[in-house]
């Protein structure tokens, strides 16, 4: 993957094809490599075989490198005991929900503000970047009281999936990425399209969406792992066991389940998002270094 | 929403057409059709961000000057404010948060940085490394959270963290038992998971710093280091304040590591954030106002801190 054409860094490459230089980089480069995998694979190999072990097998001194006797049971106790289907069917669509809400209304809102630019709108990305400022977790007492009772239309939101999708539509961080991302758009685009007749929502969808692609991934992205990580806005606003997201479910059931159970069913909770992000670590990867934030 | 088919939309039909409206009504009706545009795209993301922020936001300071009981609401002045801060665990909710905030930020702040320049210098293995830094970010929380806390931080010699102390001569530790470790502990837990975001900004940053400017650096006989503090960091210098502001703001919502890896509060409080303390308040204690207090406390706190952040960041300029 060597690519020698790149510009250089801290240390020129051709520092580092000699004598010296060669043998530092190929050490250090062995024991980051190793390193890391033990840091950052590790963990998560404890963890798989960590499920498999007997519950006397876990508390063993010392700990045994692979289960001297396997027991898969043990996933599927947790997959059928903590009904793991359903509460990961809910997380699906939550995270999907989400995502779809923000790619229309945030890329449009972005949008507007980069390329439209209405009167007020700095004013209005004014106060959506303020919200940056405030922690969500400040804000956790007062929202849940809003979702509860909704101001004007006095209904309540709790349950409904509606209590995570339009809360993560007010997501100013998205909103700047891709207002950011539009603002690189040259000018001379915008206006061809114009003197071709495009009006603003063709010019949107068809010069200004293609470009972005990669910013749209990295968005996606944030959304769908956001609402997949998400805890404590979950815990509170989907309390009924049918409607639960997965980790709230497993918190929930951590208290009576042994610990091995426990384990496995947080494998199972892992690995959606594991394969999620083999799949698209592409875009995640060279989306946040190409266009994501640059300076 | 096709603008163009509007009389009087473009002016670029000026050359052909022969224009019956006069050219200034004609731009002050673009300009007014491209507002209400404008406003039409911005408003669903607007009525999310009232509803779930904005509004939020107001409500927070108001009902932490009401109460609610039995449905009926009453102003009662700076009461909540009182008991919030009459909490026995107030001090301490503080107190660990803070910890946490600066152990976090020696250990979660400089770490990432350093890892990223030492990432960028790579020719190989550079996908594989950045997918592994990468990989716990992707974890739900609460499933990386039982994996430390059953697997990792088990008190006995079975678990993972003892039995590598063990293995190293090192003496072992009773990690979330421990009042002196639950900190530091949950530290570990909350850098390992977050770490990878950070790798990548930086590594997107540091890309971005042209190859001219080592190599003067290098011709005026800089060594490494100097290279280091006079181009790396002025270099990535936005980002890196961006970044540290961004992570206090983090960790001083510090929640989910105490729920999980210390059942809430940990041993003798140890582990109780302000956080946790507003999850009580507002659900256990049933007190939301006392909660919303709180959570405006808490507001002034960051708002401040960034204030004196953004007076420091000036003036070094």
């Amino acid at each position: 993957m060597a690519q020698q054409s790149e510009t250089r860094s801290l240390v020129s490459f051709a520092q580092l094809q000699r004598g010296r230089g060669k043998v530092i980089y190929w050490t250090l480069l062995t024991v980051v490599v190793i390193l890391f995998t033990l840091v950052f694979i590790g963990p998560l190999y404890w963890m798989i075989t960590g499920a498999l072990k007997s519950s006397p097998e876990l508390a063993q001194t010392p700990p045994t490198l692979w289960p001297a006797d396997p027991q898969p049971e043990n996933y599927s106790d947790a997959w059928n005991r903590l009904d793991l289907a359903k509460l990961l069917f809910n997380t699906f669509y939550y995270a999907v929900g989400a995502l779809a809400f923000q790619l229309v209304l945030d890329t449009a809102a972005a949008y507007a503000l980069s390329k439209l630019r209405p009167k007020l709108g700095n004013l209005i990305l004014g106060m959506m970047l303020a919200t940056l400022m405030i922690p969500a977790m400040v804000l956790i007492i007062p929202q849940y009281v809003t979702v509860i009772d909704l101001p004007i239309l006095h209904i309540s939101l709790i349950d409904s999936p509606f209590s995570i999708w339009l809360p993560a539509v007010a997501n100013a961080f998205n909103i700047f990425l891709l207002k950011r991302f539009f603002d690189s758009i040259p000018e001379d685009l915008m206006s061809a399209a114009r003197m071709d007749g495009a009006g603003s929502m063709r010019t949107l969808w068809s010069i200004v969406l293609p470009i972005s692609r990669p910013i749209l991934g990295v968005v996606s992205i944030f959304a769908v792992t956001a609402v997949w990580k998400d805890f404590l806005w979950p815990k509170l606003v989907m309390p009924s066991p049918e409607t639960r997201t997965i980790s709230v479910g497993i918190y929930a059931f951590s208290g009576g389940t042994p610990q091995n159970v426990v384990v496995a069913a947080a494998v199972i909770a892992a690995i959606p998002t594991i394969v999620f992000f083999l799949i698209f670590q592409r875009s995640i990867m060279s989306g946040l270094t190409a266009g994501g934030l640059k300076e | 929403m096709a603008i163009a088919t509007v009389p009087g939309a473009g002016i670029d039909v000026g050359s052909q057409a022969p224009a019956p409206v006069d050219p200034r009504r004609a731009r002050r009706n673009r300009r007014l059709k491209d507002n209400l545009t404008g406003y039409a795209f911005l408003i669903g993301a607007v009525i999310c961000f009232a509803f779930f922020s904005w509004y939020p936001m107001i409500r927070g300071v108001v009902m932490s000057f009401q109460r609610t009981r039995a449905g009926e609401t009453t102003w009662v002045g700076w009461d909540n404010y009182d008991r919030i801060i009459n909490d026995p665990s107030f001090w301490t909710a503080w107190q660990n948060t803070l910890y946490f905030t600066v152990l976090a930020l020696v250990l979660g702040y400089a770490v990432p940085f350093f890892l990223a320049v030492l990432l960028n210098e790579f020719r190989h293995a550079k996908g594989y490394l950045r997918i592994l830094i990468y990989l716990p970010v992707m974890l739900p929380p609460a499933s990386a959270l039982f994996l430390f806390k059953y697997l990792a931080y088990d008190p006995s010699d079975a678990g993972l963290f003892n039995s590598i102390l063990k293995g190293l001569g090192l003496p072992t530790s009773q990690w979330m038992q421990s009042t002196d470790m639950t900190m530091p502990a949950m530290v570990i837990a909350s850098t390992w998971m977050n770490m990878g975001g950070a790798v990548l900004i930086y590594l997107a940053a540091l890309q971005n710093i042209p190859g001219e400017l080592y190599e003067a650096a290098e011709l005026d006989g800089a060594g490494l280091w100097r290279r280091i503090t006079n181009v790396t960091i002025p270099q990535t210098r936005l980002i890196l304040s961006l970044m540290a502001m961004l992570q206090v703001v983090a960790t001083m919502q510090l929640f989910i590591e105490p729920l999980i890896l210390a059942n809430g509060a940990g041993s003798e409080d140890s582990a109780t954030s302000v956080v946790y303390l507003i999850y009580q308040h507002g659900f256990f204690q049933n007190d939301l106002n006392g909660a919303a207090a709180l959570g405006v406390i808490m507001l002034v706190a960051l708002i401040g801190f960034s204030a004196v952040y953004a007076r420091l960041n000036a003036k070094q300029d």
